[in-house]
């Protein structure tokens, strides 16, 4: 069961890593490599299991971890052009019937 | 009991395959990135998911002394990708959709207007 499982897994792992090399936009890159980690992190569990090592599970917990941060540091770099820029700055229309606060 | 575990575990961690194989192929088969967002979260949350509760299942089964430990942080893990992944996701189409990433409609356009999947800002990137 775990077998087929774990091919399942690496069969996805190199459709997204085709879909990261072939990707039209940067964004079907980000995605791709966006899934490929989390297949990374089942990638290890099950294979903790197989080779009967439960302890693989900390690895895996570490790159769940890794991944959200990673990618959320890559989007922001794609949105805004740099790491430090925090906010874009928007001109919002106020209601003017709206009381000042 | 063990061995209705270890069937159950079966069951769960098949069909969690069958998912991610499904939105494998739909990362390479669907026309648009929008559309392939969806691909990459059905990957996400319901091929992690039934396979991490199939590992669940078989930690109690096979585990016969400390199992608690190790379903304890399958438990989190889950926990982890079910946070992050819509999270990770909603960032990505929204930085997409900031950047004048047009979604492709099921609308006719004239045939010199057809925008070809092409990112719109690409040149100034």
């Amino acid at each position: 069961m775990l077998i087929v499982s774990l091919f399942a897994i690496v069969a996805t792992m190199l459709l997204a890593l085709a879909r990261a090399l072939l990707g039209p936009t940067v964004f079907d890159r980000i995605l791709a490599a966006n899934t490929f980690s989390t297949k990374t992190v089942l990638l290890i569990a099950v294979l903790g299991f197989i080779t009967n090592r439960p302890d693989f599970l900390d690895l895996a917990l570490a790159y769940a971890l890794i991944n959200f941060v990673g990618a959320v540091a890559v989007l922001k770099f794609v949105r805004y052009g740099n790491f430090a820029q925090a906010e874009i700055e928007l001109e919002i229309p106020r209601d003017p019937n709206e009381a000042p606060a | 009991m063990s061995d209705i575990l270890l069937i159950v575990s079966g069951v769960l961690v098949i069909s969690g395959g069958f998912f991610l194989i499904t939105g494998g192929i739909g990362l390479h088969r669907l026309p648009d990135f929008y559309s392939r967002t969806h691909a990459g979260g059905l990957t996400d949350t319901l091929g992690a998911g039934l396979t991490l509760l199939g590992l669940i299942f078989h930690a109690a089964a096979e585990q016969s002394g400390d199992w608690g430990l190790v379903v304890v942080k399958l438990i989190l893990i889950l926990v982890f990708l079910f946070f992050t992944s819509p999270g990770s996701g909603y960032a990505l189409v929204r930085a997409a959709f900031t950047q004048g990433h047009k979604p492709r409609l099921g609308i006719q356009v004239p045939e010199d207007r057809l925008w070809d999947g092409e990112l719109v800002r690409e040149n100034e990137l």
